[in-house]
């Protein structure tokens, strides 16, 4: 069956400049793992150390149980598909699918059988003769992927795939992938910049930012227990509100104050929960973070506990289909509330909006990481 | 030239590998001797004395080291009836290779901006048209100029040859230019446009100075083209007005006297001097202009 | 220049609509009369029976009837294709091989790439007088060799009459084969970096993917770099002049030192027109159908 990667202590150097500094990975076998972060954070450069096809500073690599450091591409039983999908634009399209098998010497029977096999599975059963050149990027795509899982190895690696295709048909192909996966049952790691991506593909999530992994865990808990404010901003969209307060009291129960812009401060009041995993004394600088679709009308939702209302004037409205984001002033910050088409009101107006205080979450402003988490660090 | 960056890729390592790496760089060096012998070779030669030359080989390094050989060469050897050296006609190359090589891309200039920038109906085929004038065999046209240049009082002389390669220098550094300016975003043009500047207004004010490595290029090319030009010179020119590389194979190929070797080979060097200066010192640009003059833009 | 407001001012419209062609006209001018006009004087020259004075009563072909029964163009027809076959191939040769082995990570790649390409930055007058030294046959490499210890070592190809022609060959090849490989260097160079890695990763070694996937690639630079070669070896008259001045005899006559010689030296302008005209006629079939399908990849 699959095998699994595990990366210990993995170091890689560029002349002077340090892109990954320090990851340990352990990917089981069989497991979609999504590398996310923004642009430069070194995620595709982990994903060619695990090629084979950048040489690791230092650190070891394994793949199944076998140390690869040294192993050449070709022998690691990998196969990969490129973000400008890189198929040979000389070579026909069954070629380009079979030229894998016949560098290792796969006999011609088994070839043809593989390449059958493959190409009806990706609907490009029609195109084998055609030259790359005569393809369109959806075509390509498809290829590039044939050309991968044709070889039937043990691991797949993806850098990229799917950010040169047109929006709709990005969303088709990362359901295919999604399928296709689930089908083979093999190991991926699968580079992208692109959160939803992330989200609707992998079994588990890794974040990376500046040549480390910040969080690397299934996508609903990197959702829902962000372990630092990079993972909260970069995972969701809209981006989680982040507001910066101080931990204060309203009454005897413990509190978030934000500040107006002269404005008396709104004090956010703390679930018990949450309170009660505080160590932090009151005036403690925190950011309290929101997700917009924690933020909605008031009353239109059925009552809860840790309810909270308060009211802004609304500055833009919006509308995105199947919600309307409202855009209001609070603090020093701007935030957005993801509230139903049909209570939204017009710009400028008053407005209540109730939070929803049991998905709040907490951060140090000092350090960024999460206060009070139900599950531990890194 | 932008360099490789794929060379991390994981090799197997073993004693094969290590063995055709050094193959590799035996056969690199090689080729550096294969090109490198016949400079080292020039260049001690012409610090010889004639008498070390009949008895040593070509690669026996001088002995007594003299510039003797160089000092005649730009001052006293005869080329032709006259003894003064290359000194003169290094002059009058610098003299016709600056003119020559300044218009010429000034044209280019302007010419590929008016046919990439300002399309007009036929721009396409007047660009084919003049572009097959960098590819015709100048035999072609000897005759006629040489007659053309009489007629314009121009024969034999170094504005004649200015204009020669003006002329036939044009279609290269319109192509340098064209290639260069459908590069260039015709948006930036638009806007420019619609704020109201016309043809000249955006070409001194957003085209030129957009366009400084496409000039470089160019003028790296037309220099080199134009001071190393042989033909135009020795069709066109006699005596006082030959360009410098007339010179030198008329003081190496002169029949009459005793054969200075090492003078000869001074004077190859002097005359190869300044655009070997300008390889040296830009030879990115250099490169760059090769490729162009591939037609690949 | 005029500069014409949003009024309608309309001269200054009509000036400004057409500065362009105002511009490249007499460019275009200059072209059709120094370029074409002339072709069509020497052309027309090769139909009459001009000698040293050019005469223009049509002669019909009796000048080409000389030229094709002039033994020494058939030398000058038999060297160029002799030269430019070798000097094409090995050229070729050597820019491919030193291109390739230049790309796998070579430390100092930009010293010995500048040291490969200097010889194109000389003029052939100097590459020709240097070479003419070397191959020397008294005191060049044949003296070198002898002190080297091999007593009977022979090496007169420069004045021998069936071998001067290879000296050419040498000189050239030397000079313009780091052309070629900066050519296929910069070729090379442009193949997409993730094509290569995706050959690594399909298990393709060096050698597969060179001739797998990368020289494939390269199949209009192969064609252009052949093409240049081919024009600059048509073209050759610097080199034969300042290496062997065509001889001994007429042996490395080349068309292009014929149709000089015969031009002014022989004054025989009509069979030097006549020459130059099938110098081009056969440049014009190379270049052409080059040039028009460079010109429909790259144009819009």
């Amino acid at each position: 069956m699959a095998s699994g990667i595990t990366l210990s202590g993995v170091f890689k150097r560029f002349g002077a400049t340090e892109v990954i500094k320090g990851i340990d990975l352990a990917i089981e076998p069989g497991e979609f793992v999504v590398l996310v972060g923004p642009s430069g954070c070194g995620k595709s450069t982990l994903l060619n150390l695990v090629a084979g096809l950048e040489t690791l500073t230092s650190g070891d690599i394994r793949i199944g149980a076998q140390v690869v450091n040294d192993v050449p591409p070709r022998d690691r039983d990998i196969a990969m598909v490129f973000q400008s999908y890189a198929l040979y634009p000389t070579k026909s399209v069954r070629q380009n699918i079979t030229f894998g098998m016949q560098t290792r010497h796969v006999p011609r029977d088994r070839q043809e059988a593989a390449l059958d096999e493959f190409s009806r599975l990706l609907q490009i059963d029609g195109l084998l003769d055609r030259k790359p050149g005569q393809l369109s990027g959806g075509q390509r795509q498809r290829v590039a992927m044939g050309r991968a899982l044709v070889r039937q190895p043990e691991v797949f690696l993806f850098d990229e795939p799917l950010s040169n295709l047109d929006a709709k048909l990005r969303i088709e192909m990362r359901t295919e992938i999604k399928k296709l996966h689930q089908r083979l049952g093999k190991t991926v790691v699968y580079v992208t910049h692109d959160q939803i991506e992330a989200m609707t593909l992998a079994s588990r999530i890794a974040v990376m930012d500046n040549g480390h992994i910040r969080q690397f865990a299934q996508p609903h808990e990197i959702y829902e227990d962000p372990v630092d404010l990079f993972v909260a901003g970069f995972m969701g969209s809209p981006p989680m509100n982040m507001l910066p307060g101080k931990l204060a009291r309203d009454g005897t129960a413990r509190a978030v104050a934000v500040e107006g812009n002269g404005a008396p401060p709104i004090l956010f009041p703390l679930p018990g929960r949450l309170a009660a995993r505080l160590d932090e004394p009151d005036g403690h600088e925190v950011v309290l973070g929101l997700r917009p679709e924690a933020i909605f009308a008031a009353g239109t939702e059925l009552p809860g506990p840790d309810r909270f209302v308060f009211e802004r004037t609304v500055g833009v409205v919006e509308p995105t289909g199947p919600d309307t984001m409202l855009v209001f002033a609070i603090g020093p910050v701007e935030a957005i509330a993801r509230v139903r088409p049909g209570d939204a009101p017009d710009p400028g107006t008053a407005f209540s909006f109730e939070v929803d205080m049991t998905k709040a979450k907490l951060f140090d402003a000092a350090s960024g990481l999460a206060l009070g988490a139900r599950t531990g660090g890194r | 030239m932008r360099a490789r960056r794929i060379s991390g890729i994981v090799r197997p390592r073993g004693w094969t590998t290590t063995a055709l790496r050094g193959l590799l760089f035996a056969v690199l060096g090689l080729f550096c001797l294969y090109y490198l012998v016949p400079l080292i070779v020039m260049v001690s030669t012409s610090l010889k004395s004639l008498d070390e030359i009949r008895e040593g080989t070509l690669l026996s390094l001088p002995q007594s080291v003299t510039v003797d050989a160089w000092v005649k060469a730009w001052d006293a050897a005869c080329v032709g009836v006259r003894c003064d050296g290359l000194k003169p006609f290094m002059w009058n190359s610098i003299a016709m290779a600056v003119p020559a090589v300044l218009l010429s891309t000034a044209l280019g200039a302007v010419n590929g901006y008016a046919l990439t920038k300002w399309r007009f109906p036929g721009a396409d085929w007047i660009f084919a048209l003049m572009l097959f004038g960098a590819f015709i065999p100048f035999q072609v046209i000897l005759l006629p100029m040489a007659r053309t240049l009489g007629l314009l009082g121009l024969a034999g002389t170094v504005p004649g040859l200015i204009l020669v390669h003006t002329v036939y220098g044009l279609a290269f550094t319109t192509l340098f230019f064209r290639n260069f300016f459908i590069g260039v975003s015709d948006g930036i043009l638009q806007a420019a446009r619609i704020d109201g500047a016309g043809f000249f207004r955006i070409f001194a004010g957003i085209v030129l100075p957009m366009s400084v490595p496409a000039i470089v290029v160019t003028v790296i090319w037309q220099f080199t083209q134009i001071w190393n030009d042989f033909l135009f010179g020795v069709a066109f020119t006699v005596g006082d007005s030959n360009p410098v590389t007339v010179a030198l194979n008329n003081v190496v190929n002169t029949s009459t006297g005793v054969k200075e070797y090492n003078v000869d080979m001074a004077a190859a060097i002097l005359a190869g001097l300044p655009t070997m200066l300008v390889y040296v010192v830009a030879g990115a640009w250099f490169v760059r202009g090769l490729s162009a003059g591939a037609v690949k833009g | 220049m005029p500069v014409s407001s949003s009024s309608g001012f309309r001269p200054g419209q009509w000036l400004e609509r057409r500065i362009p062609v105002l511009v490249v006209s007499p460019l275009f001018a200059l072209s059709l009369f120094f370029v074409y006009g002339f072709i069509l004087w020497t052309a027309y020259i090769s139909f009459t029976r001009s000698g040293v004075m050019p005469v223009y009563d049509f002669d019909g072909l009796a000048q080409y009837e000389r030229l094709w029964s002039t033994p020494r163009w058939y030398v000058a027809i038999r060297n160029l294709f002799v030269f430019s076959g070798l000097f094409i191939a090995i050229s070729m040769a050597i820019g491919i091989l030193l291109a390739i082995l230049l790309d796998q990570r070579v430390r100092g790649e930009g010293l010995i790439r500048t040291i490969y390409l200097y010889p194109m930055a000389l003029s052939f007058i100097v590459t020709g007088t240097v070479w003419k030294w070397i191959l020397n046959p008294g005191l060049g490499i044949e003296r070198l060799m002898r002190e080297a210890g091999f007593e009977s070592f022979r090496f007169d190809w420069l004045i021998d009459g069936d071998r001067a022609i290879y000296t050419l060959v040498i000189a050239g090849v030397w000079q313009s084969s780091g052309y070629a490989m900066a050519l296929f260097l910069a070729g090379l160079r442009s193949v997409d970096d993730e094509v290569l890695k995706a050959a690594a990763i399909d298990g393709a070694g060096p050698w597969r993917t060179y001739t797998g996937i990368v020289l494939p690639i390269l199949r209009p630079v192969f064609l252009s770099t052949v093409i240049i070669l081919a024009h600059l070896a048509i073209k050759s008259f610097d080199l034969v002049v300042a290496l062997t001045g065509g001889g001994p005899g007429y042996a490395t006559d080349m068309p292009a030192t014929f149709m000089y010689a015969f031009a002014f030296q022989r004054s025989e302008l009509g069979v030097a027109a006549a020459s130059a005209t099938m110098m081009l006629a056969t440049i014009v079939a190379i270049i052409v159908p080059y040039l028009y399908s460079e010109l429909r990849q790259t144009g819009r």
